[in-house]
């Protein structure tokens, strides 16, 4: 019927209704489709660039900003230099192990803090946890990892470290100890979610083999899980505590602005990131020395955490187990 | 002979069981400790700035008394912000995320833009602040503008949006794809026509989250050196501006009290926008989730 319509209906008016015609038509109306059918790809390649070109252009900046740094300051005293008195008139000194010293130290606490939770909150999550529970936990973990650091800066200066203080009377009122502690709360459920995913992914069978000889729930996770899923959960840590590292704001509101050598926890720090921000606030002019110091010390912590996310990488790569 | 010395295996049954059941505890205080730990911050935060929020508080620009002071600038900068990000960001990440899925082989560039894009998301964000200050703000002399900042964050959340865009592409399944060819289609019209819509629930998922990392980041703004104190609002995307999480900053570095419950004001605002922003996430992830 349909057919037989449009036949009719192709033979009284001959000039628009013939198939042929009409996608001939079409093709030739099309020609500008065509061009964006060819250009197209090269327009999205360059969005794709762009990815490149921001890597490009951070190791770029860096490297020739840091170039022009050490016309000034020699590179060996900037990498084992002790002392960091950037603000001295006379004599600066620009040595950055005081400021790696101060991010270690924060990253050392935070680790501490949140490898043990994260770790036993994964297990928890991946072992024992019913599903609706777990479909509660998730989404409260993903909302602490959501929250701004800014407010988690605030947390550690008016919360965390007046209860450290009445706990330990010594401690200053900037200090390693309390941003190093709310970091710790902050990459604790980075942790635990690539924890929890990587021993969800051991298989099942693997745990009721444990189960059918004997062990119990807690043999099957430390003993069988845990060492299975160990190259997911090795990355996890590392990848979280190249976060600590890079974390700025906690640092800067809780953490002091006092770069120093020592090996105590409750005197105040600075880290790399927070020194970046106290020059970033302070009006410092553009091409002096301090300007570019600020870049050789983000070139130091870009180094720092490359190297600690490709070292996660090769973990996953090199000793992922494959069932 | 006995394979098995049946009683030491009783013997040691009991502590097995106690370090069963007891570990099993111990995994879940940690776990609720992480839990308690997010309550108390927000008790913190609601109980110290719940009375300076209010109507004045937030039609008020920034003042050196504590009562009269509010977080209109920065509100206003924060959408200016998003009105930037979230154009160029969701351009140029649904861009890459179409060319990796439908176009790219699999070739050399194609894999070391992917690297490249998985290292992208492990630089911390002050060092995008370096990027942003030599390329935007000097090289191209546009100041501590709303475009400068804009671009920076854009940068700095594009792989959050590149991953999700590339997911939310990939699940699209592939007889979509050869329906519309064998229809006639070309390949773009596929992609636009088929492909984009049905991957905009995922997409928009995505953009949604990267805009809220956008508005509550602190540090490369820090660097950019946007000003922390602002009593005027932007007027183009050239005028300087201050966004939320730094009058955040400026508020709980002064030593004053009534700064710090300020502070805590401005979170409450901030933490607001964020839930309403991933509520709708979730929604749009729930309402067009399992299409097919």
């Amino acid at each position: 019927m349909l057919m037989k319509g449009v036949f009719i209906l192709a033979t009284q008016n001959k000039n628009t209704f013939s198939v042929q015609k009409m996608i001939q038509e079409k093709k030739k109306r099309k020609s500008a489709g065509g061009i964006t059918e060819k250009i197209m790809p090269y327009i999205l390649f360059f969005t794709a660039a762009v990815s490149v070109l921001t890597t490009i252009g951070i190791v770029f900046t860096l490297i020739v900003e840091t170039f022009l740094f050490f016309d000034v300051v020699s590179i060996k005293e900037f990498l084992f230099g002790k002392k960091w008195y950037p603000f001295s008139e006379t004599n600066g000194s620009f040595g950055i192990l005081p400021l790696v010293m101060g991010t270690l130290k924060v990253s050392f606490i935070a680790a501490v803090v949140a490898v043990p939770i994260g770790l036993a909150s994964a297990i928890y999550l991946s072992e024992y946890a019913s599903d609706r529970t777990r479909r509660i936990i998730k989404p409260i973990l993903e909302v602490l990892a959501g929250i701004p650091t800014i407010v988690y800066g605030f947390f550690a200066l008016t919360f965390v470290t007046p209860i450290l203080r009445d706990i330990i009377p010594s401690l200053e009122i900037f200090n390693a100890l309390s941003p190093g502690i709310v970091i710790g709360i902050m990459i604790t459920p980075m942790i635990a979610s690539l924890s929890e995913d990587a021993m969800t992914s051991v298989p099942n069978a693997m745990r009721e083999g444990a189960l059918a000889l004997g062990s119990t729930k807690f043999e099957v996770a430390i003993k069988v899980v845990l060492p299975a899923a160990v190259s997911g959960i090795v990355a996890s840590i590392v990848l979280a505590i190249s976060r600590a590292i890079g974390e700025t704001m906690i640092v800067a509101v809780a953490g002091g602005s006092t770069p120093n050598m020592e090996w105590n926890l409750t005197g105040s720090i600075q880290t790399m990131t927070a020194y970046i921000v106290q020059v970033s606030q302070g009006d410092v002019g553009y091409g002096t020395t301090i300007y570019y110091s600020i870049y050789a010390v983000g070139m130091t912590l870009f180094v720092f955490t490359l190297v600690m996310n490709l070292f996660a990488q090769y973990i996953t790569r090199r000793f992922r187990e494959v069932y | 002979m006995n394979l098995i010395n049946h009683e030491s295996v009783v013997k040691r049954m009991k502590s097995r069981l106690t370090k069963n059941i007891f570990s099993k505890w111990i995994f879940l205080a940690l776990t609720m400790f992480i839990l308690l730990i997010l309550g108390v911050l927000l008790y913190r935060i609601f109980s110290q700035g719940f009375g300076y929020l209010d109507l004045q508080f937030l039609q008020s620009l920034p003042s050196r008394k504590p009562e009269n002071a509010g977080v209109y600038a920065a509100l206003i900068g924060t959408m200016w912000l998003m009105a930037v990000v979230a154009p160029v960001s969701l351009l140029l990440g649904v861009g890459t995320a179409i060319y990796l899925e439908e176009y790219a082989k699999d070739n050399w560039i194609t894999n070391f833009i992917k690297v490249n894009i998985s290292n992208l998301a492990g630089v911390p964000s002050i060092v995008f602040g370096l990027l942003g200050l030599t390329v935007f703000v000097r090289a191209l002399a546009l100041g501590t503008s709303v475009l400068a900042a804009g671009l920076t964050m854009s940068l700095l959340v594009l792989p959050v949006i590149i991953v999700a865009a590339q997911e939310a592409i990939r699940a699209v399944p592939s007889q979509l794809r050869e329906a519309s060819f064998g229809l006639g289609a070309t390949k773009w019209q596929t992609i636009v026509r088929i492909v984009l819509p049905a991957a905009i629930p995922g997409i928009l998922t995505g953009a949604i989250l990267a805009l809220s990392r956008a508005i509550g980041e602190t540090a490369p703004l820090v660097v950019l050196g946007m000003p922390l104190f602002l009593a005027f609002l932007p007027r183009t995307v050239l005028d300087s501006m201050t966004v939320l999480p730094l009058q955040i900053y400026n508020w709980t570095s002064r030593p004053q009290v009534e700064f710090h419950a300020l502070a805590a004001a401005g979170i409450i605002v901030l933490l607001f926008m964020l839930i309403v922003m991933n509520s709708i996430a979730v929604l749009i992830r729930n309402k067009f989730q399992k299409r097919y």
